[in-house]
């Protein structure tokens, strides 16, 4: 049985779509973002909603291989397909629309997505190390702050940016806090749960409402964990999934690894503890905080990319977790590649069961994602046996 | 008691029956395009040699394992082809299947599966591949295997089935000789295999599985390009059948 907040959870999809009706005709702006490495801040201290309109579906892919090649990672088709079918209340509704020179793929996408709507691209540096990376993403901080106060004829006070800083500390919190049930041996929370959770909270359009819900959402949680419910039981596989970002729509691989009954402790992904483990520093100056804070962001776009290996680690201990699975959506060149690096870090640093799984958003392959799944909890069930 | 292992394979279906500790009975038969029908003619050739399916413990694997409905439980065909590989060798190894639809690379350690790679979802590197090339060339798997030692060393580039198939034709109008092609074609899976299972890495002895074990040239050409000896067992395309029955003991 769920939590009975997670329907109030589910329940945001509908909600929060009417509400960004209300919100643009109120006057409100929307800033659509899709990436980790957006700061909302930003949007929020300009007095602008941020969403995320990272697109999660296999439905507009079609439309959008009218333009782009087949070949392509869905993640980016998929966004692409919601600008251009105007399927996506949140993205008809986004008044400008934010960028980052991510991967190679995106950035092109970008391109033409920029000839839909007003876009800021941010140039992201390729590497998080040294002081000339963080000085440029400094001043991608100031232009991207010049282009909204523009944009929206407001000023970017830094009280402003104080406040939104407080704000999304705030909510970063609460969700670290309702991932860190998880690292309860049995988990409290199912993996699709938390994601679901993680992910519709991108589509808030009142956050101080956001937070509220995730606090009641824990609440209940931790009163279910003190009466013995728990989502799973104490034998179930405790899984660490990492790689390319998820959501309603792409589940697929969380979803196969639970019907096989595995417990999905731990999300480093994108769409999970990725962008919450490092918060906003509220005493530096903004500007500075803000970009220590988003360049910290251990994505494979970024070469090098040790930190993901650390944050595996971390969350590998204090989720107690018995296998890791990387998911790499099809032509994801970046984390395609870091997965041989991940696959040894686990197996021959942590000593754990590692697997990557190549896919995409389709249904085509169902069954050979099934038998994976199964066969890599067969051979974490023997080791557990043996030990 | 009969342990009994059904491997339901996307090109054949496989049987092992043990009698208590003796494995007494071996059969393999295409699957067909039903796996449940494939499952009934199983179910009848048991009775027919006269095994009591009501005194027999059985476990189902491979891709059609749903459709065995008199079977006691279902478990992966990787972890069936570890445990199966493991009776025939008597020893661990890294497991090498070859199988119609993909290609599995196993790790076998204290006779438990540790780790697994399998190719990704396209028709390279797999049976089915060898299969389509084969039918181009107008002859049978065995013959193109045994024809490739007889050729020049050449390579077919494309990954794509699809496209391979056209580079096969466009060879063979170009006077290229068969031999020589039928050597690109068998370079070109082995290319594959030799990538996954270096990307999934090799310990201990390679032990093939599979239909394509049976092909000594095959078999010959994989240890060359591996540059170490390929093993293998008159019974290894039973590897998953074998190591479904043994594990049916623990039911
Ligand atoms: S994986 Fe990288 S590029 Fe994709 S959303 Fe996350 S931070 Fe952005
Ligand atoms: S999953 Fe990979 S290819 Fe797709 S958008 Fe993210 S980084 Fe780019």
């Amino acid at each position: 049985m769920r939590p009975k907040i997670m329907e109030e959870v589910e329940a945001l999809r509908g909600v929060n779509s009417a509400k960004i009706k209300e919100a643009h005709e109120a006057g409100k702006k929307v800033v659509g973002m899709y990436c980790v490495f957006s700061p909302s801040e930003i949007a929020l201290a300009a007095g602008a909603i941020p969403v995320s309109l990272c697109g999660t579906t296999q439905e507009p892919i079609e439309e959008a291989e009218k333009v782009l090649p087949r070949n392509l990672c869905p993640l980016i088709k998929s966004s692409y397909g919601f600008a251009i079918t105007d399927k996506c209340p949140y993205f008809y509704f986004s008044d400008v629309l934010l960028a980052e020179t991510t991967c190679d793929g995106k950035k092109k996408m970008y391109e033409l997505m920029a000839e839909i709507k007003p876009m800021h691209v941010m140039s992201l540096p390729q590497t998080a190390e040294g002081e000339d990376a963080l000085e440029m993403w400094k001043n991608e901080i100031v232009k991207f702050i010049n282009f909204l106060e523009e944009q929206f004829d407001v000023e970017i006070t830094e009280e402003k940016l104080r406040d939104a800083i407080k704000l999304m500390n705030r909510e970063r919190d609460a969700m670290k806090r309702l991932h860190k049930l998880n690292a309860h041996k049995p988990a409290p929370l199912s993996g699709m749960d938390m994601m679901l959770a993680q992910w519709l909270k991108g589509f808030n359009v009142e956050k101080e409402a956001g937070i509220d819900l995730i606090e009641r959402l824990i609440k209940e949680v931790e009163e279910r964990m003190e009466q013995g419910i728990y989502a799973f039981d104490e034998k179930a596989p405790r899984i660490l999934l990492t790689g390319c970002p998820i959501g309603a729509g792409s589940e697929k691989v969380l979803k196969a690894l639970e019907e096989a009954g595995a417990s999905v402790v731990a999300l480093e992904n994108c769409t999970g503890y990725k962008g919450l483990d490092v918060m906003v520093d509220e005493e530096k100056d903004p500007i500075t905080a803000l970009a220590e804070k988003y360049l910290a962001t251990p994505c494979s776009c970024m070469t090098p990319n040790n930190r993901r290996l650390d944050l595996i680690k971390r969350l590998a201990e204090e989720y107690q977790v018995d296998g890791v699975v990387d998911l790499t959506w099809q032509a994801c060149h970046t984390y395609n590649i870091e997965s041989y690096t991940v696959k040894k870090f686990v197996q021959e640093e942590l000593n754990l069961p590692f697997m990557q799984i190549e896919t995409d958003y389709s249904d085509s392959d169902t069954g050979q994602v099934k038998v994976r799944v199964e066969a890599f909890l067969e051979t974490i069930e023997v080791s557990a046996v043996a030990n | 008691m009969y342990y009994i292992g059904i491997d339901i394979g996307s090109t054949a279906a496989k049987v092992s029956v043990f009698n208590e500790d003796e494995l007494i009975l071996n059969f393999a038969m295409p699957t067909g395009w039903s796996s449940i029908e494939t499952s009934k003619v199983i179910e009848k050739r048991l009775r027919d040699k006269g095994i009591d399916l009501e005194k027999s413990k059985i476990i189902a694997t491979g891709y059609g394992r749903i459709s065995v409905p008199y079977a006691d439980k279902t478990i992966t065909e990787i972890t069936c082809h570890g445990k199966g590989a493991h009776y025939l060798l008597g020893k661990d190894a890294t497991i090498i299947d070859i199988g119609g639809q993909d290609t599995k690379i196993i790790t076998l350690e204290n006779g438990r599966v540790t780790n697994f790679t399998m190719n990704d979802k396209c028709a390279a590197g797999t049976g089915r591949f060898l299969e389509l090339m084969a039918n181009t060339l107008g002859v049978s798997i065995d013959k193109l295997a045994n024809m490739a030692l007889e050729g020049e060393d050449i390579n077919i580039t494309s990954m794509c089935t699809v496209f391979a198939e056209s580079e096969v034709i466009s060879l063979i109008g170009s006077g290229t000789k068969k031999e020589s092609i039928a050597r690109g074609i068998i370079n070109s899976i082995i290319g594959r295999v030799y990538a996954i299972a270096h990307k999934h890495g090799i310990k201990d002895t390679v032990f093939l599985t599979g239909g394509l074990c049976e092909i000594g040239s095959f078999v010959e050409l994989l240890s060359q390009k591996l540059n170490m000896k390929v093993e293998t067992k008159p019974l290894a395309r039973y590897a998953g059948a074998i190591g479904a029955a043994l594990l049916a003991k623990n039911i």
